[in-house]
């Protein structure tokens, strides 16, 4: 029988040592489905960290990768905070990037102020694709994991419906994908690479925004109590409903933004789901996970799942392995994590 | 009246695996445990009924039998996983049951590569499986409600602390209780793969464990109205194939349809305080001494 004796006050050290723990039995366990797989576990990571860390060419993936990922996750860790469930980042990406493109394409707005408009529409679309799940929560108890991840469907099928008709390009016959936006809606990358600095100096600066947002404002104080003890909020005469909103706004917004990078950054088009997107809105809810829900410990952790993404491509190429590898890596990162999370707030003892 | 029979054929065939996965989902629900990994183990059920039916390819290397059976046990054991993260360790129940969705997917994508479009010969009949499912359901719902076991088990999921005093061993009941939903969910992963479309694709499972996730919301945790959801999303499939091409409305609302519709769903259980008819413990562990 396994006993677990509360530690009142949890040192810093302990967070860290468990966590990291629970990381290398995560990579044990991905080790042996390497193994069922026919694949020499060894050998996988270590052609993943050649693909990816050894040199700049590597990096520069592996920074593409953390773009979406570390806006996507400063979002999610207020949700986490508000313990909001939204499994939608991939939905609220994808309505990002549609408004981006419909902005760059169908409006008539001045060159100097396009970029500027498609990151506020961006922005505006994933957050109110958040914010109907947020209602659906507060006003009919919708269990928001189940919506988010409805929405996701939802928008995907939008996004087909949209290259396919409407906005099917007038000059890329055979294909479905929507005309090249002007040149003035394209963010610029870094050198050759497709990494979206813009789109990195962006997330940045909202981790720093958010987490003073969260440690030194009323509104992330409120934030957090709602999360902590909603019934105290309610006390306490915080409006539960209207802080909820308010980070659907934001989280959603951010996975906007990521998605506005993603089409003006690297494709310059509205294109299938899958290709705008390789499951960032579910990485990043690991990305925040593993910053414990602070958003300025993104800026490791985003990184960090890069590393894991760009080494999922390199093992579709290298080792002839499916992408899906990458959701191995994320369940069981993902399981681990919150398994470790009572080891980090209890002393374990073995008998009665 | 043909054109009536057949829509209503149709539905339970595409509604089997719904009331499948359903079932095993209202069960471990009723104990107190959620289990979002649906869609994983179905994923995973799946692919190990189509292994072994398959064998090496050769004819009477696989049993058709066999296969049904490793689905069940592929879905308890991933199942089982579940129980341990969040009954012994305490774990967030929905974040453990997501994580085990994406796992569940990602190594039965990962091992299942080898099998992707390899032809099955030789399928199973389909309504076994209909005709099981509903008789299951029936089954299950007098088991809830006439049984000394059946009470046990809602007792758990309602009141654990009174149900431990009574000395139940909340524990084992509710780690049976998972086991069991993901045995269900493996099977009517096998009917996919065995059934339904003899064959292995990643990513066949298309979110149907997400939608029998909520159709249990929606019936309330009755299994017997459970078959009625899953009738009534199954003529939701149905028309989607029929009405694809022949309308003004494109294909793709057609594509969303289901998904639209659990969020619909959902929302109208929530207006009708339906919410308020879930296990009065779900989705919370169970500590001796805590309340």
């Amino acid at each position: 029988m396994i006993r677990f004796d509360p530690i009142s006050d949890v040192p810093r050290s302990r967070v860290v040592w468990v966590t990291l723990v629970a990381l290398l039995v995560a990579l044990f366990i991905a080790g042996l489905v390497f193994v069922a797989a026919g694949t020499n576990p060894l050998e996988a990571y270590s052609t993943m960290l050649r693909g990816t860390v050894a040199d700049w060419s590597g990096w520069s993936e592996v920074l593409r990768r953390a773009a979406p990922l570390l806006l996507i996750g400063v979002g999610l860790t207020l949700a986490i905070r508000a313990q909001f469930f939204n499994i939608g980042g991939e939905g609220q990406l994808l309505l990002g990037a549609v408004a981006a493109g419909g902005v760059a394409l169908f409006t008539p707005i001045a060159p100097a102020l396009m970029m500027v408009a498609m990151f506020v529409g961006g922005a505006l679309a994933g957050g109110l694709w958040a914010l109907l799940a947020a209602f659906l929560r507060v006003r009919l108890r919708v269990n928001e994991i189940l919506s988010t991840l409805m929405l996701n469907y939802v928008a995907a099928s939008l996004v087909v419906y949209l290259i396919n008709g409407p906005w099917k390009g007038e000059k890329v016959r055979g294909f479905i994908y929507t005309d090249d936006f002007p040149a003035y809606a394209q963010l610029p990358t870094l050198g050759d690479t497709q990494v979206g600095w813009p789109t990195l100096v962006l997330g940045a600066a909202l981790a720093v925004a958010l987490q003073w947002f969260l440690g030194r404002s009323t509104g992330g104080f409120e934030l957090r109590v709602v999360g902590e003890n909603a019934a105290a909020a309610r006390y306490a005469g915080i409006s539960v409903a209207s802080v909820i909103y308010r980070m659907a706004l934001i989280t959603g917004g951010a996975a906007g933004l990521a998605g506005v990078g993603e089409v003006a950054g690297i494709h310059h088009k509205l294109l299938e789901p899958g290709q705008i997107s390789s499951g960032y809105g579910f990485t990043a809810v690991i990305v925040a996970w593993l910053a414990r829900g602070n958003p300025a410990l993104c800026l490791v952790t985003a990184p960090l799942m890069g590393i894991i993404l760009a080494g999922g491509d390199v093992l579709k190429i290298n080792m002839n392995l499916p992408f899906r590898i990458t959701d191995v890596f994320s369940g069981v990162m993902l399981m681990c994590l919150i398994a470790s999370e009572v080891f980090v707030k209890n002393r374990v003892r073995w008998g009665r | 009246m043909d054109e009536l029979i057949n829509a209503l054929l149709r539905a339970l065939a595409f509604g089997t695996p719904l009331l499948l996965a359903s079932l095993g989902a209202v069960i471990n629900e009723r104990a107190g445990v959620v289990n979002l990994g649906v869609e994983g183990m179905m994923a995973l059920g799946a692919l190990a009924g189509f292994a072994v039916a398959y064998g090496d390819g050769t004819p009477g290397s696989g049993n058709l039998w066999l296969g049904i059976l490793a689905a069940a046990l592929a879905g308890g054991l991933a199942a089982l996983l579940h129980a341990f993260v969040t009954i012994t360790l305490r774990a967030n129940q929905f974040v453990s049951g997501l994580s085990l969705t994406l796992l569940g997917l990602g190594v039965a994508g990962l091992l299942g590569k080898r099998y992707e479009g390899l032809p099955l010969t030789g399928q199973p009949p389909q309504w076994p499986f209909t005709v099981g499912a509903i008789v299951l359901a029936g089954l299950l719902a007098f088991w809830l409600s006439s049984t000394r076991a059946g009470l046990t088990l809602r007792s758990v999921g309602e009141n654990p602390a009174a149900a431990d005093v009574l000395g139940l061993n909340v524990g084992a009941v509710r780690y049976g209780a998972v086991a069991f939903g993901g045995a269900l969910a493996g099977l009517a992963g096998a009917y996919l793969s065995l059934v339904y479309r003899p064959s292995w694709t990643d990513g066949m499972t298309n979110g149907l464990g997400w939608i029998a996730v909520a159709l249990v919301i929606f019936v309330g945790w009755n299994p017997l109205r459970a078959i009625f959801g899953s009738v009534f999303f199954g003529l939701l499939y149905y028309l989607q194939f029929r009405l694809q091409g022949k309308t003004f409305i494109p294909t793709e609302v057609f594509s969303a349809m289901p998904y639209l519709l659990v969020i619909v769903v959902l929302g109208v259980a929530g207006l009708r305080g339906q919410q308020g008819a879930a296990p009065e413990s779900l989705g919370r562990p169970y500590t001796r001494g805590e309340r």
